[in-house]
């Protein structure tokens, strides 16, 4: 039980994170792609650069995670058109709905329920993607 | 202190709570990337069954759909007691320029004129939300993740690869806004 909890109140911080920086926001992703303000850009900006040093220290000390197993991070697969063609496709549905995949629930949980349409279109296209994985150039 | 919390986040508390949010995850020995979840839902869903890349352990990622439901609790809360009494302070030139589009600023967090149930039954309407949401899934399981897994857990792990998914991220977002909204509204 305390197992699941944990996750169920890390996403809980997570849904009150994304809603108190506005980056749920339909408008401050419009104003995003008109490099109309900075607010955007400094979320992601201090959440990488903290990022990076924490990464940095938790390789550095050897961290181990709860259950005392020594961390790991994985590259990600050396290669670019995946990343390139995929990413696009994703950048025109996150300027054209306004969410990116988190936002997507954290909205419908602040009672926008049309969200769910947009989780239906989602789950069609990564089972689209999963259809057509091995015709893709990757 | 509950007042502090209800006021709109500065952008560089915002941020650093979120990797704060990938820095738990991997204390968790998890990884922060929300899009796999709509993997693991087809999968639930029985994609399985006609897809091989369906067919996988998806028991193994139920943390990450606990999170998933957490974050629509957050959500919940955020909108019944933890919202601000100021309209968003968006900037004049985006209030300036959506008008242009006929999409006018109401100081929500998300237009009311678009995100509501009669726009939806217009077909551009259901063209925005499910075309916009099969976009999302298809191009986040394409590049193997999203602005979680990318922008954060990636850049933050310094991987190239997840740069180049960041770029294609803006080249989509930005085509999308300034070549298409034009045309769509």
């Amino acid at each position: 039980m305390m197992k699941s909890l944990k996750y169920i109140l890390a996403g809980t911080l997570f849904g009150i994170i994304m809603s108190k920086s506005e980056a749920i926001s339909w408008y401050r992703i419009q104003e995003m792609f008109r490099f109309q303000s900075f607010h955007m850009f400094g979320i992601i900006g201090t959440a990488v650069i903290t990022g990076i040093i924490a990464v940095w220290l938790m390789k550095k000390m050897k961290s181990r995670d709860v259950e005392g197993n020594p961390i790991s991070f994985t590259d990600k697969e050396k290669t670019w058109r995946r990343y390139l063609f995929g990413g696009t496709i994703f950048g025109l549905g996150w300027a054209l709905t306004g969410a990116c995949p988190g936002p997507v629930f954290v909205l419908l949980g602040q009672g926008y329920l049309v969200m769910i349409v947009v989780i239906i279109g989602s789950l069609l296209g990564t089972f689209v993607y999963g259809l057509l994985k091995t015709r893709l150039p990757h | 202190m509950l007042e502090l919390i209800k006021q709109p986040w500065p952008w560089y508390t915002s941020g650093l709570a979120i990797s704060f949010i990938m820095v738990i995850l991997i204390f968790f020995g998890k990884s922060f990337g929300f899009s796999s979840n709509l993997r693991t839902m087809c999968s639930m869903l029985g994609a399985g069954k006609w897809v091989s890349f369906f067919n996988f352990d998806w028991k193994a990622q139920r943390w990450n759909l606990l999170f998933l439901i957490g974050s629509v609790i957050g959500g919940f809360i955020s909108a019944n007691w933890l919202q601000s009494d100021a309209p968003l302070n968006l900037s004049q030139a985006t209030i300036h320029d959506l008008q242009k589009l006929n999409i006018k600023f109401d100081g929500n967090i998300v237009p009311s004129q678009l995100f509501n149930w009669g726009f939806l039954a217009t077909g551009k309407g259901l063209l925005i939300f499910l075309g916009g949401g099969f976009l999302i899934g298809f191009g986040t399981r394409y590049a193997g993740g999203c602005t979680s897994g990318h922008a954060i857990s990636g850049l933050s792990n310094l991987q190239l690869p997840s740069l180049i998914a960041v770029i294609g991220f803006f080249i989509g977002g930005l085509v999308m806004t300034h070549l298409i909204f034009p045309l769509l509204f």
